[in-house]
Formats: structure tokens, sequence, C-alpha cells
């Protein structure tokens, strides 16, 4: 079983996922900033290493996640294992099960209330695009009508090692953010002359 | 049956009679509820059950389906149909003072089909928002996306409720009624809370810490399953079972494929009858451990948590050979099951339930017999036998209020006739008693098993079925037990591949609807455990 049992997807394509890292290397080949450049890196590792989910299973998913934080797949492995129940003690919200209409603005301010940096995890079929619901009336046909997506699990429900490869991404996009922000100041002033054009000729 | 038709004419000479796979009733509404009150109290008929409650949306017309079950009569089942007069201005007697069942039912139709339920004492929506605009069961709903957009704005809390009255000219009349008094203090769980298992929203008012009133706001899971059916065939309807209750997945399909089985007329293979009779123990066994370890962790022992995951993981392995998958199997299908069992199956069973009587002494030795769980389950969360058959609360929470009432005794279907088992029952109408039956009815799923699992016999997994699935015209009812109790699904055919109407009764519904009645008196900490005792699963609830 596992993953020599899926057909579509030979097993050297999921290692395959260090492309987000060499992007980055490459980036930063060609000049970074030292010392921001490395707190930024100590700073990634620590969120990167320690992502607490908050605890908001609406269906199915849900009991694949509990599955996730007993012994077999053990999530304490990466730490993930603090599932948190109030928002604010939490780093990410992982969706996991269909939201509906009732449920939206509830799901939107426990977003809201995550302390920042914050990241949302839709995972299954539900979460990623309505699944088999999505033609119902009172389905949101996907989280990201609602919420900024940063890594989509699908699956009905997805295997735990499908949502452990989810985390995996997420924990990838994180050590390679820029904590401290402002990386393309070349643009963000090109941004600005074409707003102010009369201040461009003024520096000339 | 024909002594019940004169019994019933006699009482109420204005009904007619139908077969429809069993026997319907059609009541004029003006009769109905004193119609109501004879089939309950009379002795000849005591219908002390009310099993489900359909509405419905004939185009010209709209009523309601009522099933009821007599438990003292051999657990006889009838239907009754009662039509609106008016269909703009539809309203029926409630029943919610016979069956307390009729409560949350009646405010489900309320909700889904606009039919206003006189003398209802709180008549508000149940699953939808309170701005939604249309009943969406009905068959000329508005589905235009602007009428309903995704509303991102908080919801107001509904404190405002109504009573519909009828008065002397026939006329409906609305009286405001309030769900909590002026000085009520009011404390809300949820929608987004780990112990209510699941989005379930309760608002319980308190007396220090006393709870006097619980408000269930229910829907926040509501995915309109009943009205995305009528657009999809048969075969393309059965995976929704999977998705409701994801603990009684197979009983849950099991119990669709049955009553489109019985519609068609097809005669399943007994090699797939024995694999459906495994793998809904298997499911049962790998709920109720799931029950366990939640219970425990409710309770805040986590440790539990852990021993009852380990052994799920086996039951998940057994499926995940055979099904493909470890959750949401789709495994039983019209006529049969998929796919043939896995070679390792009998193997893979033969060792769970070798192993299931040390660890149950495990779980005993580590949970039950301490006092912390104890004093938080015993004599906690109190429902009487009375009160579990008027609410209609089944399975294992029925059965710890000393109820008897497993359907697969009641009504055996698959090879449940053939096995020897016993229904476990348990009197102390407690949170323990609900947990003690759930621990007993994993030794009884594992004797089930030992029967079976050397005697799956050759042949056949599928039936033959037609490639294109029409159900004749007509109306179909079938019940099974899933892990949480009586399962039924209702199914209304016009003869076209889709369906007309289909309607699950899930037995969490029923479950959901004690809360109130449980909790009242006890202190709001007891709160989490006797939910965690009814053991409700929310999108069984909500659909």
């Amino acid at each position: 079983m596992g993953i020599d049992s899926i057909k579509s997807m030979k097993r050297e394509d999921f290692k395959d996922n260090e492309y987000i890292d060499k992007l980055v290397e490459e980036l930063n080949a060609s000049g970074a900033n030292v010392v921001v450049g490395k707190l930024d890196q100590l700073i990634d590792w620590g969120i990167s290493n320690s992502l607490w989910p908050l605890c908001f299973g609406t269906s199915c998913c849900a009991i694949e996640f509990m599955s996730l934080g007993a012994a077999r797949y053990d999530m304490a492995r990466f730490g993930f294992e603090v599932a948190r129940n109030s928002p604010r003690q939490a780093d990410y919200i992982m969706v996991q099960g269909t939201i509906v209409h009732r449920m939206a603005p509830a799901m939107l301010r426990l977003y809201e209330q995550l302390a920042e940096p914050k990241y949302v995890i839709a995972c299954g079929g539900c979460a990623v695009s309505g699944g088999p619901f999505k033609n119902s009336y009172c389905v949101v046909p996907g989280v990201e009508k609602i919420l900024p997506v940063d890594v989509y699990i699908p699956g009905c429900p997805p295997r735990p090692e499908a949502m452990f490869y989810g985390l995996m991404q997420l924990q990838r996009k994180i050590k390679v953010q820029k904590f401290f922000g402002g990386v393309n100041r070349k643009e963000k002033i090109e941004e600005f002359f074409a707003a102010h054009p009369e201040e461009k000729e003024e520096i000339g | 049956m024909s002594d019940i038709k004169t019994i019933i004419s006699n009482v109420c000479p204005s009904v007619t009679f139908e077969e429809s796979d069993g026997l319907l009733i059609n009541v004029p509404e003006k009769d109905w509820h004193a119609f109501a009150i004879h089939l309950k109290d009379d002795k000849e008929l005591d219908f002390d059950v009310l099993t489900a409650v359909v509405g419905m949306d004939w185009k010209d017309s709209i009523g309601v389906i009522y099933y009821l079950t007599s438990t003292s009569h051999d657990w006889n089942v009838i239907a009754v149909k009662v039509v609106c007069e008016d269909r703009e201005n539809a309203y029926i007697h409630t029943v919610s003072d016979l069956w307390k069942v009729a409560n949350f039912q009646e405010r489900e139709v309320y909700d889904m089909f606009g039919i206003k339920f006189i003398n209802h004492p709180d008549m508000r929506r149940f699953f939808l928002r309170n701005d939604w605009v249309g009943h969406p069961l009905r068959k000329d709903y508005d589905a235009n996306p602007e009428l309903n957009p995704i509303r991102l704005d908080d919801e107001i809390n509904e404190d405002d409720s109504r009573i519909f009255t009828l008065d002397d000219n026939g006329k409906v009349v609305e009286t405001p009624t309030k769900v909590f008094n002026e000085d009520d203090y009011v404390v809300n769980i949820g929608p987004q809370h780990p112990s209510t298992h699941g989005v379930m929203r309760f608002r319980t008012s308190l007396d220090g810490e006393v709870i006097k009133k619980v408000d269930i706001t229910s829907g926040y899971i509501h995915r309109g399953i009943e009205k995305l059916t009528e657009g999809l065939t048969y075969p393309q309807i059965l995976h929704f079972t999977d998705r409701m209750d994801y603990m009684s997945a197979h009983q849950n399909r099991h119990c669709l494929c049955m009553c489109i089985e019985k519609a068609l007329g097809v005669e399943v293979p007994r090699r797939a009858q024995v694999i459906r009779t495994m793998m809904d123990e298997l499911m049962r066994i790998s709920s109720h451990l799931l029950a366990f370890g939640c219970t425990a962790m409710d309770m805040g022992a986590t440790t539990a948590f852990f021993y009852g995951f380990r052994e799920r993981e086996l039951v998940l392995d057994i499926f995940e050979k055979t099904c493909g998958a470890r959750m949401s199997m789709n495994y039983n299908v019209i006529g049969g099951v998929i796919a043939d069992l896995h070679p390792d199956f009998v193997k893979d069973v033969k060792h769970l339930i070798e192993i299931m009587p040390s660890r149950l002494k495990e779980y005993h030795k580590l949970f039950t017999g301490n006092l912390i769980a104890k004093n938080r389950m015993k004599g906690i969360g109190i429902l009487s036998k009375e009160n579990a058959v008027n609410y209609a609360v089944t399975g294992p929470s029925g059965r710890g209020s000393n109820w008897s009432c497993d359907c697969r005794k009641k009504h055996p279907y698959a090879v449940y006739d053939e096995v020897e088992f016993d229904e476990v029952l348990e009197t102390g109408c407690d949170s323990y008693s609900r947990y003690l039956v759930r621990m007993k009815e994993i030794e009884q799923s594992c004797r089930i098993l030992e029967q079976l699992v050397d005697k799956i016999p050759e042949g056949d997994i599928r039936a033959q079925v037609p490639k294109i699935i029409k159900l004749p015209a007509g109306r179909w009812y079938q019940q099974v037990e899933a892990s949480r109790g009586t399962f039924g699904v209702y199914i209304e055919s016009t003869g076209e591949k889709t369906p007309f109407r289909v309607h699950f009764q899930s037995p969490c519904f029923n479950l959901v609807g004690v809360m109130d009645l449980c909790c009242t008196g006890f202190m709001i900490a007891d709160l989490i455990t006797i939910g965690a005792a009814l053991d409700f699963v929310i999108p069984d609830i909500d659909r």
C-alpha cells in the first residue's frame, strides 16, 4: 500500500519538491543582505518547525487529521502536534471539510483572529473546490473564495501521507519567506513613479 | 394488517389506505392531530416511536409523510400522509406535543418546505441562516445565487421565536415568543469548539454553573445533500451516504443500496450479503473505538485516545486493502459490492478478533475504572427509557437507557438473522451506561465477525443490474442499524432515472434533540461529557 500503489504517479516524482529551495538559492546567490538574510533564515527555521494548527474540522477530513495526531502517523515528529483550540495561539488554519454559507462568517472571523504570520491550508476536496457538494445551494465552492490559501491538499479525505506532504510543502514555503519583507524595492519605486509622475521629473 | 385497518377506520372514518412498501394512511389535515393521539395512546395501535418525518413537495400539493413504529406490536412500521390544503399558505398541526422527537424534525420541514406547524412551541429555521430567502427543497425554489450570496456578515442571534396558531376563521396567526427570558445568563459554545465533535452551536442559559436550557443552532455543515440527490442518478447518489456519518459509512451506504434493491427487486448474492455484514461490523468497531478515544479525550485523558486509535488503524488497514480507502470507502453498490475481498482479509480480521479482547481489557484498566471518569459519567446526563422512546433515541445511547431498539434484531437484514449476538442493554440511563454499551458492542461485533470469517461463501459479489437504473413509481423506506442508531432512507420515485425525493433519517439528528433534556440541571462542564457520551456526528445531523 502507500506510495507504491499509486499508478498515475511515479515514486521519483514525489521527490521533486526542492524547486522552491533551488529557486531561492539561485536568487540569494545573486545577492542577499547578509544580516537580514541570516536572520530571516533563523526565524523561518523556527516558525516552520513549530507550526501549531487551529482545530478546525467540519467533517470527514477532521477524523483523518485526528489519525495524524495519533501514534501511527504522529505529527509531533514535524512540530505540528500542538493543535490549538483558540486561534490566538495557532499559526495556521487547516480547513478540513465543507464550508457552508452559515459557517463562512465564523471561519473568516477565526482567520482574522489568528496572529501574524498566518497561513491557510485547504484540506480535502470540499475545502479546495466544494468537492462533491459544489452544486449545492449553500456550499462555498472552495475556501479560496474567502481566505488566501497557501497550500491545497486534494483528496476525499486525503490520506495522512498526503496531509503530511501538504504540511511539509507549507514548511518549505515558510523556509523561503522574507520575514522582514521588502524584497523587490526596484519594483516598488517604479510603482510609485507610475502613480506620481511629477515626482520623477523633480528627482530627474 | 387488515385488523389495523379496521381499528383505524373505526377511530377515524375519514382516512383512506394505500399499499406502497407497507401500509400508507392518507389523513385529512383537519383530523390529523386527533388521529395522532389515537395512534399513540390506543392500546391496539400503540405507535410510540415517530421514526421519520419526511417533508414532501408533489408540485401540485405539499405535505408531510410520517413514519411510525410500534415497539409493542412487533416493530410494525406504518406511514401516514398528511397533505396541506393550500400550497402557498401551507400548515399542518404539530405532533411535537405527542412525540417530542418531532420538535426538531418539524423545524427542519419548516426550514426546507415552509410548512408552518400549528401550535409548535418554537417555529424557527433549523439549518439555514435566518435571512435565507426561500425554502430549498420546494420544487419551485429559486436557486439564483444572487438571492442567497455568500454572506460574510455575522449572523444575528435569533432570540425571537414564534408560535403559529389557528383562529376561529381558520386563519394562521403568528404569536411572537422568546427563546430565552430577559434576565437569563446565556453562554455561547461553538460553532468552532473541539468538544462539540464538529461544528455545532449550543447556547446555554445558566443559573450559576447549572444549565437551565440548551438552545441548539445547527446547520453549520448543512450541505444540502437531499436537494443534490434530486439532480443525480441512483448510482451517483450513493457516495453522499459515506460523507454524512463518516463513522457509519458502510452501514449508511448499505441502507441506501438496500432501499434501491428493494425497489428494483434485485436479489443480492449471498457472498455480497456476508461481506456487507462483516464490513458493517468492522465499521461499528472502528466507530466505537473512535468514540472511546474522543470521550476520553474530552475528559482530558489523552492517553486513552492513542490507545483507541491504535486499534482503529488495524480496522482501517482492512478497509484500505479491500476498498482502497481508509475513509469514504464507496464500497457498497447497487446489487452487491464493488470489489472482491483482498486475499489478506480473512487473516487480518482473525488477527483483529484475536487481539481485541485483551485490548478491551486494557481500555477498561486504563480508563473505565478511573475515578475521575466514573465521577464525570455516572449519574450524569440522565435519559429515562420513556424519554428515549419518545425522543426516538436509538443506537447505543438508547440501549444505555435500557431500550431494546436494535434494528439488527427487530428487522433483520443481510445475514444478521443467521448469526448469534446479544443486544447489549444497560440500565443506568446515564453517560456511563452509554459508554459501557459501546465497549460491550465491540465484543459483540467481534463475535459476529468470528462466526462469519470462516464461512464467507464463494460466488458472485454483485448481482446483475440494468445499466440505466430506473426505479418504478412509488415510495420505499429502509432502515439499518448504523453505529449510532437506526438510519433510515426514504426514496420516492416517479419512474425517472433520478429520484423525485430522497430523505435520510439520521440517528444523530435525534441524539442532538435530547441535549436540552439531558443537560438541564447539570453543570456546564458536564455538557461536554454528555455530548461525548451521546456521540453525535454533526454532518449526519445537518446532511
